[in-house]
């Protein structure tokens, strides 16, 4: 028999500041109540509750900035050079432009470059003197040093691992100081990586780094540590650009802590609970917390180590595969299912564009590559023609193929940088591809926090049978039966355990609902922005190379006249 | 159509002083004859001319390209010295044989190919010409199928030529010098120059031919990548989904124009190019039959000589044969100045024809490269408006 403890408490773990709080937790728990007296309701749990959203602070940056659900940078933008400097890059354009310039510079002003294991772009922000309510946190992952694992060495040489340099720069309040570093190995962001995805059912959690355990052994170690360097770095900017992930007790453990990563498995769930806020895991603090079994509700069952749970479950799920009889409660939320078919449609369609755009820049690449190397044939001919000239014709031809040449030199180097930079906004799409895991994780939280409750409901009828068959057997014997009633006793209590789980699970199924609903408004929004903002750079770089390319072109075109044809 | 009239022919005793003289050609209409294995293109071969050589102003024959091979043919064998114009390749891939694109880059050709030798002041007045511009389709065949004998060279001798002027350039080059070779300096130097600037050439073809393609595979991949937005855009739908359908749209549309800009790229550009590396074989071709004027001349004095001592022999024993070798040695020597006079002739005309060609190569490729330079501009042009007609639309769908 599974027992339950009740811990009774609303879970108000959303998008909170702390100002917020309160008003979260007045909310739910007037949900609560609402929810507990719902009889006109056909099911209990059949549509989400209302839910009064609160719009945090941190929704303006998602309105300004163009960052993305698994896009993280520093967060010190202004709104407003948001939107002037796209047009004022745009304006840039229409000027001529002026190559002289050794480095041409991309088209797009708005867009911030982000450079690897640096925070140079932060560093240009805030000279543009953001309010001070402006909320940044920029981190940088660097100088990967191998280290000996002394405690597990028996071998000897032992076993040796890299640790990477985690340099944090912010001015969120959560944090102990506004820089500082500590060395992580890859085995702490996996830790990392597993305890957020507990604690954050529902959310869209950007996906951890491979374990590329494969590549690891086979790659060139230099290489190896660099590229998985990268991909720490990325990982941690996007989840430090999670508007809650980035306030995650977790992160901020990883973040700070020097030493040993203090993330324990069982973190306490229920001590979340408490007032609302994010709170540290009592075992922290060496209190034990006694059977905290409540904890396991709201854990997905195939996570822990409950066997006769995952049973009971499974056995569920085949009723609801199988069944003629509806499982008690279903996904009725019809908004839901036809936004979680649009996500599909939309993966399908992202991963296409991905692919094609792809081709596409390798096919600019290409054409710029062969322009090259055109150019530098014409410059060894044009070489040739006049150390070799004896007659002016030559000399003459020499000139014109020498401005030929330069210009399919320059419209080279001109493709290249185009090329480089529709990369970088076309990166925004494979970004969000590996969001859509991050959702899908998100929705399969969701159907196995379902799973509990309705296994948890499908209990309660027999257990009530059960009663009712002992009561009756029981009241054929004079006196009672004191074994039976014994059972009888036993069998209350299991229901009242059973209930209390079963209000658990579905206080944590809406719970996780309502953050599958939060995180796809989040999601609409940011894509929206970040698509857009993806589309006009695009646009801007296509269009300002192509006039650039066309300049070069008319001067050859002006200084070839002469030899136009008539009709021609 | 082009039509490439020149000036100032060299003067025709009977031609009337009240107009100039003009020899205008153009290779036209190309069509598909024949079925089969036996199919080919014919081409019409329209002459305009006031010259009193030519039967009326204006005649029209249909010539396919096996005789224009024959032109070709005759007049490498009569004017020797003269960088007979190239003609294009015989198609070895069947497939394209009968491409639209393929027919007509060839019909160009051939127009530019007439057009050369109608300017140039000793090939214009070929009796060849004549038969070709004017003979009847009949005349025509049989003259072309007399070639098999006597004067056509099978391009297997040709290689040969090359290549022993080749290996012979290189040998000097090397310093191993063989005894039948001009020790010209001058000449040495152009011959290196011919072989050197084939060969640069050639990667610049090469790399030309690769950029067509390339504005292809950039046409489709704009295709491809346009319709995918599309359909992004319809899964989106709204403000969001309308600007991907916008730019969509605006990728397929420019898709169109790379294609065509290729097939200027093509026709324009690297065609000339191909042409100048097909007029290099051509120089090469003369500098093999100035090659072998040479050995024939040196030979000739070699044998002059060797029958001047003979002669003398005979003479001083006073035979009877002395009479036959003396008329043999006046042959001889005859044959001998016929030699030197041909080599002379094209050493001459050879010094006359480098001056021509490289104007010739100049304007040539200063009109290519305008070409090259318009159509880059053009393209890049059209890239830009299109993609900056969007910015507007997109600034729309980021306010709403």
């Amino acid at each position: 028999m599974m027992g339950y403890e009740n811990q009774g408490h609303e879970e108000a773990h959303l998008y909170a500041t702390p100002e917020e709080m309160e008003s979260l937790v007045l909310n739910d728990n007037d949900d609560s109540s609402h929810h507990q007296s719902q009889p006109n309701h056909h099911h209990p749990l059949s549509s989400s509750l209302p839910f009064a959203a609160q719009i945090p602070t941190d929704d303006d940056h998602l309105l300004a900035s163009p960052s993305s659900l698994t896009h993280s940078q520093s967060q010190s933008q202004n709104p407003i050079p948001n939107h002037s400097s796209s047009s004022s890059s745009f304006k840039f354009i229409l000027e001529p432009p002026s190559y002289a310039d050794a480095v041409f510079r991309s088209f797009d002003g708005d867009h911030i470059n982000e450079t690897n294991g640096h925070d140079s772009s932060s560093g240009d922000l805030s000279s543009s003197s953001p309010p001070s309510t402006v909320e940044y946190i920029s981190i940088s992952v660097s100088d990967p040093q191998k280290e000996q694992d002394l405690a597990n060495s028996l071998v000897s040489g032992g076993n040796t691992y890299v640790t990477y340099l985690i340099t944090t720069r912010t001015n969120l309040p959560d944090f102990n100081g506004s820089e500082f570093s500590v060395r992580r190995r890859f085995k702490d962001v996996v830790t990392l990586s597993d305890r957020l995805s507990e604690s954050y059912r529902g959310f869209f959690i950007p996906i951890r780094p491979d374990k590329n355990v494969v590549e690891s052994q086979v790659m060139q170690k230099q290489e190896f540590v660099e590229q998985r360097r990268v991909a720490l770095e990325k990982y941690l900017r996007r989840l430090a650009a999670h508007p809650v992930i980035r306030r995650s007790d977790e992160l901020r453990l990883f973040l700070e802590v020097d030493g040993r990563l203090p993330l324990v498995r069982n973190t306490d769930v229920a001590s979340r609970m408490l007032d609302g806020a994010v709170k540290l895991p009592r075992q922290l603090f060496g209190e034990s917390v006694g059977a905290v079994d409540v904890s396991e509700v709201v854990q997905p069952a195939k996570g822990g180590r409950d066997l006769l749970r995952l049973f009971k479950e499974l056995k569920q799920s085949v009723t609801n595969d199988w069944g003629g009889a509806k499982p008690p409660v279903v996904e009725e939320d019809k908004e839901f299912l036809e936004k979680k078919e649009k996500l599909q449609d939309f993966e399908q369609q992202i991963s296409n564009v991905s692919q094609q755009a792809e081709s596409l820049v390798k096919a600019q690449q290409d054409i710029g590559e062969t322009m090259g190397q055109l150019g530098l044939a014409f410059v060894k001919l044009t070489k040739f023609e006049t150390e070799e000239a004896v007659y002016e014709t030559q000399r003459v031809r020499a000139a014109d193929m020498k401005s030929v040449a330069t210009a399919a030199v320059k419209a080279s180097r001109l493709y290249r940088e185009l090329t480089a930079q529709t990369v970088k906004h076309l990166d925004k799409l494979h970004e969000y591809l590996g969001a859509m895991l991050a959702v899908n994780q998100a929705f399969a939280d969701r159907s196995s926090a379902l799973l509990t409750v309705q296994t948890l409901l499908s209990e309660l009828p027999s257990l009530h049978l059960r009663i009712e068959k002992l009561e009756a057997a029981s009241s054929k014997i004079f006196g009672g039966d004191r074994s039976r009633i014994r059972k009888i006793d036993e069998l209350k209590e299991t229901i009242r355990a059973t209930e209390d789980a079963k209000s658990c699970a579905i206080r944590e199924y809406e719970r996780i609902k309502e953050n599958n609903k939060n995180e796809l408004e989040r999601l609409d929004k940011e894509r929206h922005d970040d698509f857009l903002n993806m589309l006009k750079g695009f646009v801007v770089n296509q269009a300002g190379y192509a006039e650039k390319m066309a300049s070069v072109w008319d001067m050859v075109a002006e200084e070839t006249n002469g030899y136009a044809k008539d009709g021609s | 159509m082009q039509q490439r009239s020149f000036s100032g022919v060299s003067q025709s005793p009977r031609s009337p002083s009240k107009q100039p003289p003009y020899l205008a050609v153009s290779v036209t209409d190309p069509a598909k004859m024949g079925n089969g294995v036996q199919a080919y293109i014919s081409y019409k071969v329209i002459t305009k001319t006031n010259l009193p050589e030519y039967q009326g102003l204006e005649k029209i024959v249909i010539r396919r390209y096996s005789d224009f091979v024959w032109l070709r043919d005759r007049l490498f064998e009569k004017y020797k010295g003269i960088f007979i114009p190239p003609l294009p390749e015989k198609s070895t891939v069947e497939k394209f044989r009968f491409t639209a694109e393929f027919i007509e880059m060839r019909r160009q050709a051939l127009d530019i190919f007439v057009n050369r030798i109608a300017s140039h002041h000793e090939l214009q007045q070929s009796e060849d010409l004549r038969i070709f511009l004017q003979a009847d389709e009949q005349t025509m065949e049989r003259a072309r199928s007399q070639e098999t004998g006597i004067f056509k060279k099978k391009p297997a001798d040709l290689m040969q030529i090359f290549k022993d002027v080749q290996s012979r350039v290189s040998d000097v080059v090397l310093g191993k010098e063989k005894p039948v070779e001009e020790s010209n300096p001058d000449y040495e130097k152009l011959k290196r120059y011919v072989f050197e600037l084939e060969d640069h050439l050639a990667e610049a073809q090469k790399h030309a031919y690769r950029l067509v393609k390339r504005h292809r595979e950039l046409g489709q991949s704009l295709s491809d990548f346009g319709r995918a937005v599309k359909l992004l855009g319809a899964c989106e739908g709204e403000a969001l989904g309308k600007a991907f359908s916008e730019l969509g749209t605006k990728s397929e549309m420019l898709s169109f124009k790379l294609p065509k800009e290729a097939q200027h790229l093509l026709m324009n550009f690297e065609e000339p190019l191909k042409d100048y590396v097909r007029a290099v074989h051509s120089v090469k071709g003369t500098i093999a039959e100035r090659a072998a004027a040479f050995r024939q001349h040196c030979e000739l004095a070699e044998t002059i000589k060797m029958k001047e001592i003979d002669l003398n022999k005979l003479r001083l024993t006073r035979s009877e044969r002395t009479a036959d070798a003396e008329h043999e040695y006046e042959e001889l020597k005859a044959d001998g100045e016929e030699a030197r006079r041909r080599f002379e002739t094209i050493v001459r005309l050879m010094n006359e024809e480098m001056v021509r060609f490289q104007e010739e190569k100049t304007l040539d490729m200063g009109h290519a490269f305008h070409e090259f330079a318009k159509g880059q501009s053009r393209l890049a042009n059209a890239i830009a408006d299109a993609w900056r007609s969007l910015l507007p639309k997109l600034e729309a769908c980021s306010s709403s």
